[in-house]
């Protein structure tokens, strides 16, 4: 379903347990109380930008089209700004929604692979596990090196002039005991 | 005196640093000490969300058992930050399952938290606590010839409203107006500036960024006054690149509230980190 355009979908590419188990996700509950009104899509400051509507993800994601859903650029889009959430005549978390589907393209590797959002999203989840802070300068660095190299070029003299008004630290900020929320993080996943 | 537990989030070494020393100018000035949470932690902002929410949320959780040992209301100055901790919080009260895993995680660290953290944001505390009468009497050198674009974003109104109402909040407006400035009707001030967009897709990012700043201009704002380190920076650094892609000017000084409030207090411009910002253009002092 890129870029608006329309195809068929036969039984076999749903997945009917794909909008119940996004339903049972905090947030997800009212999933199917959608009237599919368009508020959502139409508060959404970056619907424009979208391959699919905020709007037709939700449709979507209800009739269980999970892979349409979990490869569209969309979820990845949300900033999070809760807009289209507080909105919702139909009180549908929207934007946790869209966190949910973030989650489950990760998890089952169906996000969309050229796409440089979900590659700061596990930088930032990795420096913040290792260091227990995350540092600005070394997470854009990391993103550059990963995505495109060159841009590092483009981004130098706006560099220059955080470092000149002090905005930039170099060093890798950090908790005194890493492991400490380690074992935090370590005990979430066993449990 | 009363005290606040700190927590000044990860940006406040880098791009934040101007909004860390405004706002401890600011409340020191009226005699609100700020008392750093011990070993934080970062918050995990958006991304952290999205790909464990149950990491996340103990990752919050960890702060607000931390700031539950000082025995005092939490400040989070950065948008991110304040919504991170209020939303762990809402889905601890929510989901008791998600509650008590979180509490085990905190328990493999010999932490605990019982749920008795209130998280403020200072424009909450400034208008709510302090009150604006207050504000008024210490304001010395009334911010004239200003007229301001108050600018939310989305994390700190959104979508808990814990303060002022989600898509028309009026608190940044009258604090501003307290310390007696101009306040332009400004409609997109709880519009979205993309956040971490900026830096992952750039086009989308100026474009929306653009858009705030054209409008404020077009309401004659001369100063646009903002709650959050990235909104601050997305609308400042890219100023260059906005008036190259749309062929209009785009210039307009983009500072931390605090700041405003700070000169309005007749702080030192240095004291607030006026000298950081990248457009300190009228009607900001001039800098030596």
């Amino acid at each position: 379903m890129q870029n608006g355009t329309t195809h068929c979908r036969y039984a076999e590419d749903v997945n009917p347990a794909f909008p119940t188990e996004i339903m049972a996700k905090p947030g997800g509950e009212a999933l199917r109380d959608c009237i599919q009104c368009g508020t959502c899509s139409g508060a959404c400051p970056m619907s424009v930008h979208m391959d699919l509507t905020p709007r037709r993800v939700i449709a979507l994601t209800r009739a269980g089209l999970e892979r349409d859903v979990l490869e569209s650029a969309t979820p990845w889009l949300c900033a999070s700004c809760y807009e289209c959430q507080v909105r919702c005549p139909r009180d549908i978390k929207v934007t946790e929604i869209m966190y949910a589907l973030k989650r489950r393209a990760i998890e089952k590797g169906l996000f969309p692979k050229r796409s440089p959002i979900p590659v700061l999203a596990k930088a930032f989840y990795h420096m913040v596990a290792a260091h227990g802070r995350n540092s600005e300068s070394r997470l854009v660095i990391e993103l550059a090196l990963r995505t495109n190299p060159l841009s590092l070029l483009k981004m130098a003299p706006v560099g220059i002039k955080l470092l000149r008004t002090g905005r930039m630290a170099l060093g890798q900020d950090h908790i005194k005991d890493p492991k400490q929320l380690q074992s935090i993080l370590d005990a979430m996943e066993e449990s | 005196m009363t005290a606040y537990a700190y927590y000044p989030g990860c940006s406040r070494s880098g791009l934040g640093k101007p909004y860390d020393e405004s706002l401890r100018a600011v409340f020191r000035h009226l005699g609100l000490a700020l008392e750093e949470i011990p070993d934080w932690n970062c918050c995990g902002a958006t991304s952290y969300m999205s790909i464990s929410e149950d990491k996340a949320v103990a990752l919050a959780a960890r702060n607000l058992a931390l700031a539950e040992q000082m025995k005092a209301e939490v400040v989070a100055p950065c948008a991110a930050c304040y919504l991170v901790l209020t939303k762990a919080q809402h889905m601890m009260g929510e989901y008791p399952a998600l509650a008590e895993k979180v509490r085990k995680g905190l328990g493999a660290a010999g932490l605990t938290y019982e749920g008795h953290v209130t998280v403020r944001h200072p424009l909450d505390i400034l208008v709510n606590h302090v009150g604006l009468d207050a504000v008024r009497a210490k304001v010395t050198r009334p911010l004239a010839g200003y007229r301001v674009a108050p600018y939310y974003g989305c994390q700190v109104v959104r979508p808990y409203g814990a303060f002022d109402d989600p898509l028309r909040p009026q608190t940044l407006d009258r604090l501003m107006a307290a310390a007696g400035a101009e306040v332009v009707d400004y409609p997109l001030k709880a519009h979205c500036c993309g956040g971490s967009l900026m830096g992952t897709m750039e086009d989308i990012g100026v474009r929306m960024n653009f858009l705030l700043i054209k409008e404020a201009r077009a309401r004659h704002a001369n100063v646009m006054a903002t709650l959050c380190p990235l909104c601050q920076y997305n609308l400042e650094a890219y100023q260059g690149k906005m008036r190259h892609r749309f062929h209009e000017d785009a210039t307009l000084p983009i500072v931390y509230f605090t700041q405003l409030l700070g000169l309005a207090f007749g702080l030192e411009p240095k004291a607030l980190g006026l000298q950081r910002n990248f457009v300190t253009a009228e009607p900001l002092p001039a800098m030596a």
